[in-house]
C-alpha cells in the first residue's frame, strides 16, 4: 500500500456545491477552526488531510451540523450548500442532513436487519408510497454501495453481525439510500484491513459520479489514490486547498511539504 | 532525563543476572501477596454464602411449617332444631343464629364421634374436648351453612381446623413438658390428640387458607392467612408500576437526551441521587403528611402505600433508565442522526429499544425493593388488623390492605409462637416472589438483549 502513484484525473465539473467564507469553530475556549473559506465541487471527491486535531473532522461536522450536538461548539461565519446558508436559523438540521449524508469512522449499523438499515432512512424522509419501492431503493442502494452481491440472499440478517468492511459499505448504502447530494466521510477506512480498505475506497471513486463526496483521511496514500482535490489543515488553518495532484507532487506552503514528506504531525 | 544524569546523580545498577529457574525474592513475595488476596476473595464469598444459607435453612426451618395445618375431620350432623329453630331454611332467619349455636353443634358432632369410636382419655373434661377445635371453625362453618341453607339436617364429612396447640403438638412446638405450664392446653389434651391421631381423625394437612385466608385474632392462630397481604402488594405493585414506570422512564429520556446541561439539571440529578439515599421511613411521614393528612386519602388503602412507594421507587428506575440510555453507544446516535433522523425519532427508534433490558432490570429490581418495604407502610396504617379483603374492582384500592413484609412484622409482634411459624411463612411467600422477580428480570434482559 505504499505506492504513491497518483491517477491523472480530471475534475468533471467546476459547479461548487458547497462554499465555506470565514468560518470559525469553538469549542468552548479553543479554537478548533481559523477563518475557514473553501469551495467544494460538485461530483468530485474531496479529501481533507492533516495532523490530529487539526480541525479537519471538525470542519466536516460542520457541513451536515452534526457539532449542533454538542453543546460547548459554537460555529461562525457562512456556509452555502448551492447558495442556502445552513447555519440559517430557519434551516432545521434535521432536513439539511437528509441532503448531506454521512458515513462515520467506525462502521455503525443500527442493530437490526440489512434491510431495515438501509430501509430506516427513506422510511423517515417518506420517500416511498408502498413496499415495492422501498425494496427497490434497498436493493438499488445496496448494489450502488456494491455489497448487493454479498447480502441479497440475507437481507433479514442482523447488520452486526457483517465483516467490518461490509459493515461499512452498509452503512455507505445507508447513507445514500436518503439520495443525498453530498456525502461526508470521517476516517471511512480507519477500522478496517487493507482489502476492504480497497473495496472502499473503489466505491468512493463510483460514488463520484453522483454525489459530492468528501472525505477525511489520515492516511495520505488515500487521499492520493481516491481524491481529486485535497485540502491541507493545519492547527485550525486551511493551509493548502487545490488539485490532488499538485498538492502532493508540487505543494505551494513548507507546511504542506513537511506533512506530506513526513516531517511533522 | 538526560538533565538527571548530568546532574550527578547514580545511574540504578541493572538487574542482577538471576536463573529464570529460581524465583528471585521479590517474586515470592509479589506471589504471597496475590495468593493472599485471593484467599481474601474466596473467605468473604465462603462467609457470605454460609451466612445465606444459615439464614434460608432458618426461615425454611421455621416456616414450611406454616403451610401444613392440623385438621380434625369427623361426620358432622347440621342439627336442624339448633340451626333453623323455625325449620323453613330462610337465609336471613337462619342467620340469628350466631357463632356460639354452631359451635354447640360442632362440639357435639365431636362429642359424639369420639364415644362412638371408644376414644376416651381420662381427665378429659367436655370443654377440654370443645376447646381443641379452633374457635375459627364455628364461624366458617357458619358462613358455609348461611350460603347454602339446604345443608341443614344433613349429616356432611367436615373437617375443620384443630386449635394451633394441637397444631404445634403435631410439629413439636408443643411438648408434654411445655402443656404443663400452658394454661391454653393440658397434657391429657395430647394424650386425646395422639389418640385421635392413631384413629385417623386428626391429620395434617397442606394449608391453602394459609396462602388465601385473611389475618386472624392473637387466639386463633391457626386460621390466620396472608390474603389480604398478597392482594395488597400485589394491588400496590401494580400501581407503582403504573405510576412509576411511564414518569422515571420519561424524566430519565428527557434529562438524558434533551435536557440541557447547565446548573439546574445538575441540580436535578445531585437532588435524584440524594432521593435514593434517603431513609424510606422518612417517605412514609411524607405519604402521611400528604396523601392521608391533606389530600385526605384513606388510611390503610393499597392507594396510599402504592404513592409513597412510588415516591421511592422513582428515584431507583430513574437512576437505572439513565445508566442504560447512557450505556448505548453514541455511534448508535450519531448513525441515527446522520441519515436525518430527529432527535425523536432516534432516542424512540434506536435508543430506547437498546437501553430496554436495563430498563427493564432496573424497574423489577425497584419494584422488588418496594415489595419488601415495611417502613414507610407503617406511617400510613397498613399495619392494621384487616380482616377483609380489598374488593376485585378499580375501587379496591381504597379499601384497607396490609402488605407482605408488614403482615411478617406483624406477626412476629404476637406473643404466640405460632405466629412466629406463620412468620416465617410469610417470608417464604415473600422470598419466592423476590426471587420470581428476579427470575423475570434476567428473563427479560436475555430476551431484549442485542449486541452491536
Amino acid at each position: 500500500m505504499n505506492d504513491m502513484r497518483i491517477v491523472e484525473r480530471t475534475v468533471d465539473t467546476q459547479n461548487t456545491k458547497i462554499t465555506a467564507r470565514g468560518v470559525q469553530v469553538h469549542y468552548g475556549t479553543s479554537h478548533a477552526i481559523k477563518d475557514l473559506n473553501v469551495d467544494i465541487l460538485d461530483k468530485t471527491v474531496t479529501a481533507f488531510i492533516g495532523p490530529s486535531g487539526c480541525g479537519k473532522s471538525t470542519f466536516l461536522r460542520c457541513l451536515n451540523r452534526m457539532n449542533d450536538t454538542i453543546a460547548v461548539c459554537k460555529v461562525s461565519g457562512e456556509i452555502k450548500l448551492e447558495g442556502e446558508d445552513i447555519y440559517d436559523a430557519r434551516v432545521d438540521p434535521v432536513q439539511l442532513r437528509a441532503k448531506v449524508g454521512m458515513v462515520f469512522q467506525k462502521p455503525n449499523p443500527f442493530p437490526k436487519s440489512i434491510y431495515d438499515n438501509v430501509a430506516y432512512g427513506p422510511k423517515i424522509h417518506g420517500l416511498t408510497r408502498n413496499k415495492a419501492e422501498l425494496d427497490e431503493i434497498v436493493e438499488s442502494s445496496l448494489k450502488k454501495a456494491a455489497i448487493w452481491n454479498e447480502v441479497k440472499d440475507r437481507l433479514s440478517a442482523p447488520g452486526t453481525g457483517l465483516s467490518g468492511g461490509q459493515q461499512q459499505r452498509l452503512c455507505i448504502a445507508r447513507a445514500i439510500a436518503t439520495s443525498p447530494e453530498v456525502l461526508l466521510m470521517d476516517e471511512p477506512c480507519s477500522a478496517l484491513d487493507p482489502i476492504a480498505t480497497s473495496q472502499v475506497e473503489e466505491l468512493i471513486d463510483e460514488l463520484r459520479s453522483q454525489f459530492s463526496v468528501v472525505i477525511v483521511t489520515h492516511s495520505m496514500q488515500q487521499a492520493a489514490r481516491v481524491s481529486q482535490k485535497t485540502a491541507f489543515f493545519h492547527l485550525g488553518h486551511l493551509v493548502e486547498y487545490g488539485e490532488t495532484g499538485q498538492i502532493f507532487t508540487n505543494p505551494q506552503d513548507p507546511r504542506t511539504e513537511s506533512y506530506i514528506s513526513g516531517r511533522i504531525g | 532525563m538526560t538533565d538527571a544524569t548530568a546532574s550527578g546523580m547514580a545511574v540504578p545498577a541493572g538487574r542482577p543476572k538471576s536463573s529464570l529457574l529460581a524465583q528471585t525474592a521479590l517474586m515470592k513475595k509479589r506471589n504471597a501477596s496475590e495468593a493472599r488476596f485471593k484467599f481474601y476473595g474466596v473467605a468473604a464469598i465462603v462467609l457470605s454464602l454460609s451466612v445465606l444459607a444459615f439464614m434460608l435453612w432458618t426461615i425454611l426451618n421455621d416456616g414450611v411449617s406454616a403451610f401444613f395445618q392440623a385438621k380434625l375431620s369427623f361426620p358432622l350432623e347440621l342439627t336442624a332444631e339448633t340451626l333453623d329453630p323455625e325449620g323453613n331454611r330462610n337465609r336471613d332467619e337462619m342467620a340469628r343464629v350466631t357463632t356460639i349455636g354452631y359451635g354447640r353443634v360442632l362440639t357435639t358432632a365431636f362429642a359424639t364421634e369420639l364415644e362412638k369410636r371408644g376414644i376416651a382419655v381420662e381427665g378429659v373434661s367436655e370443654k377440654d374436648i370443645s376447646d381443641m377445635i379452633s374457635k375459627d371453625a364455628a364461624g366458617d362453618l357458619r358462613a358455609t351453612v348461611l350460603a347454602n341453607p339446604q345443608m341443614v339436617g344433613t349429616t356432611i364429612d367436615a373437617t375443620v381446623l384443630a386449635t394451633g396447640r394441637i397444631d404445634g403438638y403435631l410439629k413439636g412446638r408443643v411438648t408434654m413438658e411445655t402443656a404443663e405450664r400452658d394454661s391454653n392446653v393440658t397434657p391429657q389434651q395430647l394424650q386425646l390428640a395422639d389418640a385421635l391421631r392413631d384413629a385417623g381423625i386428626l391429620g395434617s394437612s397442606f394449608n391453602w387458607d394459609f396462602i388465601t385466608s385473611p389475618d386472624a385474632s392473637d387466639q386463633r392462630p391457626e386460621a390466620a392467612g396472608l390474603g389480604v397481604a398478597i392482594m395488597g402488594s400485589a394491588y400496590m405493585m401494580l400501581l407503582v408500576l403504573i405510576t412509576c414506570v411511564p414518569i422515571g422512564v420519561a424524566a430519565s429520556i428527557y434529562l438524558e437526551e434533551f435536557a440541557p446541561k447547565n446548573t439546574w439539571t445538575d441540580a436535578i440529578e445531585v437532588n435524584i441521587s440524594n432521593l435514593a439515599a434517603v431513609p424510606s421511613i422518612v417517605f412514609g411521614i411524607l405519604g402521611l403528611a400528604i396523601f392521608i393528612n391533606f389530600a385526605g386519602m384513606p388510611q390503610s388503602s393499597s392507594l396510599v402505600g402504592a404513592l409513597v412507594l412510588s415516591l421511592m421507587t422513582l428515584p431507583t428506575i430513574i437512576i437505572a433508565t439513565r445508566a442504560s440510555i447512557k450505556a448505548v453507544p453514541p455511534s448508535i446516535r450519531d448513525a441515527a442522526l446522520g441519515i436525518g433522523a430527529s432527535k425523536m425519532q432516534t432516542v424512540f427508534h434506536h435508543v430506547l429499544p437498546l437501553a430496554m433490558p436495563g430498563i427493564l432490570t432496573g424497574t423489577i429490581l425497584g419494584l422488588a425493593s418496594a415489595l419488601g418495604e415495611t417502613a414507610p407502610l407503617l406511617l400510613i396504617g397498613m399495619v392494621a388488623f384487616v380482616d377483609n379483603y380489598p374488593a376485585a374492582s378499580v375501587a379496591g384500592v381504597l379499601d384497607p390492605a396490609t402488605a407482605l413484609p408488614v403482615q411478617v412484622y406483624g406477626w412476629a409482634q404476637r406473643a404466640d409462637p405460632a405466629f412466629i411459624e406463620r412468620s416465617s411463612g410469610a417470608i417464604i411467600i415473600l422470598l419466592i416472589f423476590l426471587v420470581a422477580m428476579n427470575v423475570l428480570a434476567i428473563l427479560l434482559r436475555r430476551r431484549f438483549e442485542r449486541r452491536w
